[in-house]
């Protein structure tokens, strides 16, 4: 499949203090290189402070790589100048991991998902209401909650309101920055379906950003691991479970907690 | 033997402004052995929080125990006065909260924050508080007790500041512990440790725990027995390895499908929908009588809509709250 997005030895550098005030350099992101085919998803994994999120701000154009290229339809966004990346951000979204703070909880359902496309000067007022009124049906939300405030919603109510704010203009890439790790194990299973259900209609691509491997192996068609700012594998999912090459692979799949499957043979009692 | 804790029908609610009052927690009752770890599974608004706060009667002003029995070691705690119960707070009950950088001061080192815990509850002689200090940095960590000690928070891992608080937490050898979602901020490998590292403190120390998750596969080799809530109940209570592998109460069936499997043999299932519980569990969705999950429930029956239902014993020691068992 024709990749969608490619990332070339992409490198980002943070200057910062040390505790004596002296400058000193943090490489987050150490020549990452990628592949993403269009309508795939790719689960990013690894340990805190590997350099998932940074990973994802790059790729969303959040934040400027130092090094490399990112290669996403024939474009470099690396090299792109700041009204180029205007035209190119709402077509890679960003899903955070806390829904509560990601969302105004004060403004409506329906202002929130519709403002992306006020932001853009995009549709007429009532085009606009019968988009989001469509969306919210799509993510599973009632219509008749749209003039709620979003406080008043459950975690996984807003992951999906959150998701339905970011289809509104219709993003080629989603990316999924530890989307499911706050909500409980039942509406983890709810949203897995919806994202899954999204991916087959829209032939969306993800970039599903995890700790959690077992979700991971679930949703995506392939793994990256990353460790210090690196990748050091990248494979299809079966083969990273069943062969894991790298020690921070071995270590992630070996953490993983399982839920026992087999039955207990029946004794009598 | 007898029980450390012995839970016995407690009612919370707490109060609002819209709604006169809401159950939290309705007629829950469990005991726990010393020694023993204690697995209490619940999704969020199930009421677990408001279960470890009510041990220690730390429940927020609109919070009211309605009715029920806290005995520790033979004593009711909510009878408790207050200077009683100063003594059992993090002296013979500890809590260890999920977030390791919200519970210590950003500004003292950390060897310093387990002295005071001491302080508050032990002598007040130095060179003893000092002693004692070493020795519970020593047992969490025997490689660089001494540079840990003198560091602040800021300059350790998130697995290193959890550790911190479980250095607090079993400072004062407590009987109980409690852990309010523990690994929930940190990385699987990190979790990994922290959750030998319970099971150590329970095997050389003797402590009884209750650990506190919404994740069931946090609990399996960590927990001896399995308390599930749901809606403020308890809905199946039993032996960690049966619950886990046999799951009897359709809630608890349910949520561990709803958990994707990871094995090769997943292979085939990868990238399908994952069965789900309709509905959810929010205090506006709750029926007003009769069993709280039979609105989401596949096996429900006339009978459940109208009364509440009772609990069965299956074994000796598990427990389930369903008409399906009844006989």
């Amino acid at each position: 499949m024709e990749p969608i997005l490619k990332v070339e030895n992409l490198g980002k550098r943070y200057a910062k203090r040390n505790l004596v005030g002296m400058p000193q350099e943090f490489l987050a992101l150490d020549s990452v290189s990628l592949t993403v085919s269009a309508g795939a998803t790719l689960a990013i994994v690894g340990e805190s402070g590997s350099g998932k999120s940074t990973l994802a701000s790059c790729i969303a154009c959040l934040e400027t790589p130092t090094a490399g290229n990112l290669w996403f339809e024939g474009r470099n966004l690396a090299q792109a100048t700041e009204s180029d990346l205007r035209k190119i951000r709402p077509q890679i979204q960003l899903i955070f991991p806390d829904p509560a703070s990601a969302l105004s909880p004060r403004w409506t359902i329906l202002d929130i998902v519709v403002e992306p496309l006020v932001l853009q000067g995009k549709l007429g007022r009532k085009q606009r209401a019968t988009r989001a009124f469509s969306l919210l049906e799509r993510v599973g939300l009632a219509a008749d909650m749209a003039e709620r405030p979003a406080a008043e919603l459950s975690g996984g109510q807003r992951q999906r309101l959150a998701i339905a704010r970011a289809l509104t203009l219709d993003p080629k890439i989603l990316i999924l920055d530890e989307a499911l790790s706050a909500l409980d194990c039942s509406t983890q299973a709810q949203i897995a379906n919806l994202l899954l259900e999204l991916q087959s209609s829209l032939a969306m691509t993800f970039l599903f950003i995890t700790h959690d491997l077992t979700m991971a192996a679930h949703l995506a068609d392939e793994i990256a691991v990353m460790s210090h700012g690196r990748i050091v594998e990248q494979a299809p999912s079966a083969e990273i479970l069943r062969n894991p090459r790298q020690d921070a692979a071995r270590q992630l799949l070996a953490a993983v907690p399982r839920l026992p499957r087999a039955p207990l043979p029946t004794t009598p009692q | 033997m007898a029980s450390v804790l012995e839970i016995q029908n407690l009612h919370v609610s707490y109060f609002s402004r819209e709604v006169r009052s809401r159950p939290v927690l309705s007629g829950v009752s469990f005991d726990l052995m010393p020694g023993e770890i204690l697995g209490v599974l619940g999704e969020s608004g199930s009421g677990k929080s408001t279960l470890a706060a009510s041990v220690l009667r730390l429940l927020p002003p609109n919070g009211q125990i309605g009715s029920g029995a806290v005995l520790f070691e033979g004593k009711n705690l909510l009878q408790a006065s207050s200077e009683e119960l100063r003594q059992i707070r993090g002296a013979r009950i500890a809590l260890i909260f999920q977030e390791p950088s919200l519970a210590l001061h950003p500004t003292i080192r950390v060897g310093e924050q387990v002295r005071r815990v001491l302080a508050a509850h032990q002598s007040s002689n130095k060179n003893v508080l000092y002693q004692r200090t070493h020795e519970v940095f020593n047992q969490l960590f025997p490689q660089d007790a001494d540079r840990i000690l003198r560091s602040y928070p800021h300059q350790l891992s998130g697995g290193q500041r959890q550790r911190v608080l479980i250095a607090q937490a079993i400072a004062c050898n407590p009987a109980l512990v409690i852990a309010d979602e523990p690994t929930a901020a940190l990385d699987p490998v990190t979790q990994m440790e922290v959750l030998r590292l319970f099971r150590t403190l329970r095997d050389k120390l003797g402590l009884a725990m209750i650990f506190i998750t919404h994740n069931p596969a946090l609990l399996s080799g960590v927990a001896d027995r399995i308390l599930i809530l749901y809606a403020g109940q308890v809905v199946e209570w039993g032996p960690a390895e049966t619950v886990l592998r046999s799951p009897k109460h359709p809630y608890t069936k349910a949520l561990f499908e709803s958990i994707p499997a990871i094995s090769e043999e997943s292979e085939k299932s990868r990238k399908s929908k994952l069965p789900v519980i309709p509905g959810n569990s929010s205090p506006s969705s709750l029926p007003l009588q009769g069993c709280s999950f039979e609105p989401r429930c596949t096996l429900r029956m006339d009978v459940c809509r109208e009364f509440e239902p009772p609990l069965v014993k299956l074994g000796r020691t598990h427990i389930v709250s369903c008409f399906k068992y009844k006989e």
